[in-house]
């Protein structure tokens, strides 16, 4: 994978790395987009008795400032081209996250007019099960995806223009 | 129990000939008649049995039995506080009655959502295109013979299949 990294892995960049991850996770700022019931949910974990803000998770309403897009809901087909422009609406890096049954599979939506999951279209980062999954179901995928940023690698090397940044293998 | 509904007994002695069916079933009192003279039905219904307010307008699929559709008006009468359903048979190879939006503007949309899901087509309607599916979209998915997890899907035939 050294090929990859045009920084090299060492002590520095490794470091370095270290620090941009730090801080990327430190401040996901998610989409405010919510398609059904799950939206409930993702208010309620935003909401004081949860609290997302201690995470840095603060919903930011414009797609230009944020960095995740939480689909909260079913995807009807006709949702679909403009959930595709807000992704792409976003600056990298971005994460998806997959916050319910309807949202990983279709749920119990299999029929004509719905999508059988956002990962038909946008590359998902973290799939969270439940229909609608609870605020500590969230709060647990949110986590998750911390923990997948921090372990990507050559961030430092790919925000001055060096190389691509390498996610986790799985 | 139909025949004494004052609305029955008025387009019975009108409409002797256009009328096909009266059924009164549990209160509610449904006339079937021919789609020729639906607008007229409709107009007689809502001038002179002040039939004021359209509903709901609707189809059904009878797939398998001819004619195959059945269009739907359910009339309510603001001024009497009573209901009326009138139907009119809509075959296959001539599916297409009469628009009611010049009778009442809320026909507009209620058409145009029967048209985007049973593929009924309103005569004289302004602007008969699709309401709730995509503009692009093949079929009519409310249609007995469209397939329920859509044309480009293997269906599903249970969890053993």
């Amino acid at each position: 994978m050294g090929v990859d990294q045009p920084l090299g892995e060492n002590i520095i960049t490794t470091s370095l790395d270290s620090l941009v991850n730090w801080a990327r996770k430190s401040s996901i700022w998610p989409m405010t987009f919510g398609l059904a019931c799950c939206a409930i949910e993702m208010m309620a974990t935003g909401a004081a008795k949860h609290d997302l803000d201690r995470f840095g998770i603060i919903f930011r309403a414009s797609p230009r400032q944020a960095d995740c897009i939480i689909i909260a809901g079913t995807v009807t087909k006709k949702m679909l081209p403009v959930i595709k422009t807000v992704y792409e609406q976003m600056p990298e890096p971005k994460w998806v996250v997959a916050m319910g049954a309807c949202a990983c599979s279709g749920g119990v939506f299999d029929t004509y007019s719905v999508v059988q999951g956002i990962d038909e279209a946008l590359p998902v980062d973290v799939y969270i099960p439940g229909c609608p999954p609870r605020p500590e179901a969230l709060l647990f995928g949110l986590l998750k995806l911390q923990d997948k940023i921090m372990k990507e690698r050559n961030s430092f090397g790919s925000s001055i223009g060096l190389g691509e940044r390498l996610e986790p293998a799985a | 129990m139909a025949e004494n509904n004052r609305a029955v007994v008025k387009l019975k002695e009108r409409f002797a000939d256009s009328i096909l069916d009266c059924k009164e079933f549990r209160g509610e009192v449904t006339v079937t008649v021919k789609k020729e003279r639906i607008l007229e039905v409709l107009k007689c219904l809502r001038d002179d049995l002040r039939y004021n307010f359209l509903t709901d307008v609707t189809a059904v699929d009878y797939l398998g039995q001819d004619p195959r559709f059945m269009v739907v008006y359910n009339l309510y009468s603001i001024p009497n506080k009573d209901r009326i359903r009138i139907k009119a048979p809509v075959t296959e190879n001539d599916c297409s009655i009469d628009s009611a939006t010049a009778l009442w503007n809320t026909a507009n949309w209620l058409e145009r959502e029967t048209y985007d899901l049973m593929g009924i087509n309103f005569k004289n309607h302004p602007n008969l295109v699709r309401i709730l599916m995509t503009d692009d979209w093949v079929g009519h998915p409310l249609r007995k013979d469209y397939p329920l997890q859509g044309p480009d899907r293997e269906p599903y035939k249970g969890r053993l299949s």
